[in-house]
């Protein structure tokens, strides 16, 4: 293997705390009492966290070796959620994908369902109407405000701010009846899909809108008061978990933990997709790399959400929900009931699905992990020849042994929960 | 693409002349290998033999961060339909293919590279010396495709248990009806 000149590796200065151990090899050395890693002078331990512990977001393991209560070496151990969800994508058409990817992040799930959509509109090369577009965008941004909500409160109560997961859980909840009006599921709601969304937008949906946006500022005043200026909260997060901007791009790590350390690059400004270009909003960026600045940018993301949402509400065109093919769009139902046709149409979109054009695409939208991607493969048949989602969650893991180097077992959490990751889109 | 890229291997081939919008009528080339555009995406084929020199190009040139590693298994491709790969010529198809994304964030764009990769021998090399953020996602492939990473630094089983065999993402692996192979990972 050779080494160029530049090779990001001489980026990582802290690349020696990736810990590079078998699980057979890591459950003989705890079974001996986490006895000493390297010879008798060895004061380490390994220690194991996880996979069912309260802090590691759903089944994240790590394996540490701790000198003490210092973190030296880590290892994020995955895979427990693991169902073969890319494999199950072969043998599902493109109508039902969206059911299949949806369950990856289930905490914001119509990024997953959009990303699938894009990409095969993209292969099929059809135009979505502008109000399916903008339904999009509306339901995304309520989607990152719930899933930055769901962020306040397992960070939260990660570091001990217990009442604060009641008020993220609270708030969140309100943002997820909202989804059961529109979708008719408060998660998982295969709403986005390829050719425009499943229904329109119900009767009264401005006003529910209109509810969350006047009640979720005064609410997110109250997480400042709680935790923002605390100076508890500042002391637990402020300089830990420290990445640089250098650090970050040479890992492949996106989203908040890329815009902490200064980089403003989030895709929706940069690489734009649905109708961003024409709406006014801000990249929140932080300046020191730190778990508070991840926090602080999740934290003001959600009011740059709330302003999308609002000119989504105030510009919100009339016309078809979905694209009006008939190759990839269903008959309404009316039709159905009074013609053959229909019927048969229906029937068969639903059993055979539809053919895309062969072909490979990537598209990827700025979910609220960072960059969810989604490589498609076609070989002119009704179901994905191939289909693989680069979850940002996965890729920004690799960031936690660089920024858990060297701090304390408490910190760990806290950086962990900084992280934020959903491990159902990890394991896939 | 500018000129702070090219190294002497590119400049001695007669092809490769780079410039994205030259329009050449040739095969166009870029870090000397052949450029295809895929709904309106541009992508590189390298051959696996230059894969770790072209990645290293590529990241002189500005690609700053690789986005994506996967692998396709076109094994059973063109199921019915004829279906036929779409390949520049000169790349001969294997059945393997290791598909890499990579982003520059100056220019705002980005680039796919497709690397044939053989069944008999399904190795190629890592790019973690030059990117290490395709640590984990090596992993990943190699669990579920098998492809061997060379120099990769912890090539282990990442989604799946260590003990686990086969590889589910390949065509030939069947979809459902496989025996539990769970293990107590210790003789406890």
């Amino acid at each position: 293997m050779t080494i160029t000149e530049e090779s990001q590796l001489d980026r990582l200065p802290r690349r020696h705390a990736v810990l590079r151990m078998s699980e057979v090899r890591a459950a003989e050395l705890m079974a001996d009492e986490g006895g000493p890693i390297g010879g008798e002078n060895d004061q380490t331990m390994l220690i194991n966290m996880g996979p069912s512990h309260p802090s590691t977001h759903g089944v994240l393991r790590l394996m540490l070796e701790m000198d003490g209560e210092t973190v030296l070496r880590s290892k994020p151990v995955v895979g427990y959620l693991h169902t073969g969800m890319e494999k199950q994508a072969e043998a599902l058409t493109y109508l039902q994908g969206p059911t299949n990817v949806t369950r990856m992040d289930y905490a914001a799930p119509l990024f997953n369902e959009l990303v699938f959509s894009l990409a095969t509109e993209e292969l099929i090369g059809i135009e979505i109407p502008p109000r399916a577009t903008w339904i999009r965008m509306l339901m995304c941004e309520m989607n990152r405000i719930s899933s930055h909500l769901l962020f306040m409160a397992t960070n939260g109560m990660d570091l001990g701010a217990v009442s604060m997961m009641i008020y993220g859980w609270r708030e969140r909840e309100q943002v997820l009846r909202f989804f059961q009006a529109v979708t008719g599921l408060r998660m998982n709601h295969n709403y986005i899909r390829p050719g425009g969304v499943a229904a329109d937008l119900p009767d009264g949906w401005r006003d529910d809108v209109l509810y969350l946006l006047d009640m979720l500022p005064h609410r997110l005043e109250e997480y400042d008061i709680l935790m923002t200026g605390q100076p508890i909260w500042r002391d637990r997060l402020q300089g830990v978990g420290v990445i640089t901007a250098d650090e970050a791009v040479a890992l492949s790590a996106t989203g908040p933990i890329l815009r902490s350390t200064g980089m403003a690059w989030d895709l929706r400004r940069d690489m734009p997709y649905l109708a961003y270009p024409e709406v006014e909003f801000d990249v929140v960026v932080g300046s020191y790399g730190d778990s508070f600045d991840r926090y602080a940018i999740r934290l003001n993301e959600i009011r740059e959400s709330m302003r999308i949402v609002r000119q989504c509400l105030e510009r919100m065109p009339e016309g078809d929900f979905r694209a009006q093919d008939a190759k990839v769009t269903p008959p309404p139902r009316s039709r159905i009931d009074e013609s053959m046709e229909a019927l048969i149409h229906h029937f068969k979109i639903f059993t055979e699905g539809f053919k895309v054009p062969e072909g490979e695409v990537y598209v990827a939208v700025e979910s609220p992990r960072g960059e969810l991607g989604c490589y498609l493969v076609s070989d002119g048949g009704a179901q994905p020849y191939r289909m693989h989602i680069r979850g940002p969650s996965f890729v920004n893991l690799q960031t936690l042994p660089h920024m858990m180097a060297d701090g304390l077992l408490a910190d760990a959490v806290a950086i962990i929960s900084s992280v934020d990751p959903i491990l159902g889109e990890v394991d896939r | 693409m500018s000129d702070t890229g090219e190294t002497e291997q590119a400049e001695t081939d007669v092809e490769a002349e780079t410039g994205a919008g030259d329009g050449a009528e040739q095969q166009e080339m870029l870090y000397g290998c052949p450029v295809t555009e895929s709904r309106g995406q541009r992508v590189i084929h390298p051959s696996r033999d230059r894969w770790a020199e072209v990645a290293g190009e590529l990241l002189v040139d500005g690609w700053n961060m690789c986005i994506d590693v996967t692998a396709v298994d076109y094994l059973t491709y063109s199921r019915g339909d004829g279906a036929v790969r779409r390949l520049p010529p000169g790349v001969e198809p294997q059945r393997f293919e290791v598909v890499a994304s990579f982003m520059s964030h100056v220019r705002r764009e980005r680039l796919r590279a497709r690397v044939q990769v053989p069944a008999d021998d399904p190795t190629i090399p890592s790019l973690y010396a030059i990117y290490p953020g395709s640590d984990y996602l090596e992993r990943e492939v190699f669990d579920l495709m098998g492809i061997v990473f060379e120099g990769h630094p912890d090539l282990s089983r990442i989604l799946m248990p260590e003990t686990w065999q086969g590889h589910p993402l390949r065509k030939d692996y069947a979809v459902g009806a496989i025996p539990v192979q769970f293990k107590a990972p210790t003789a406890q």
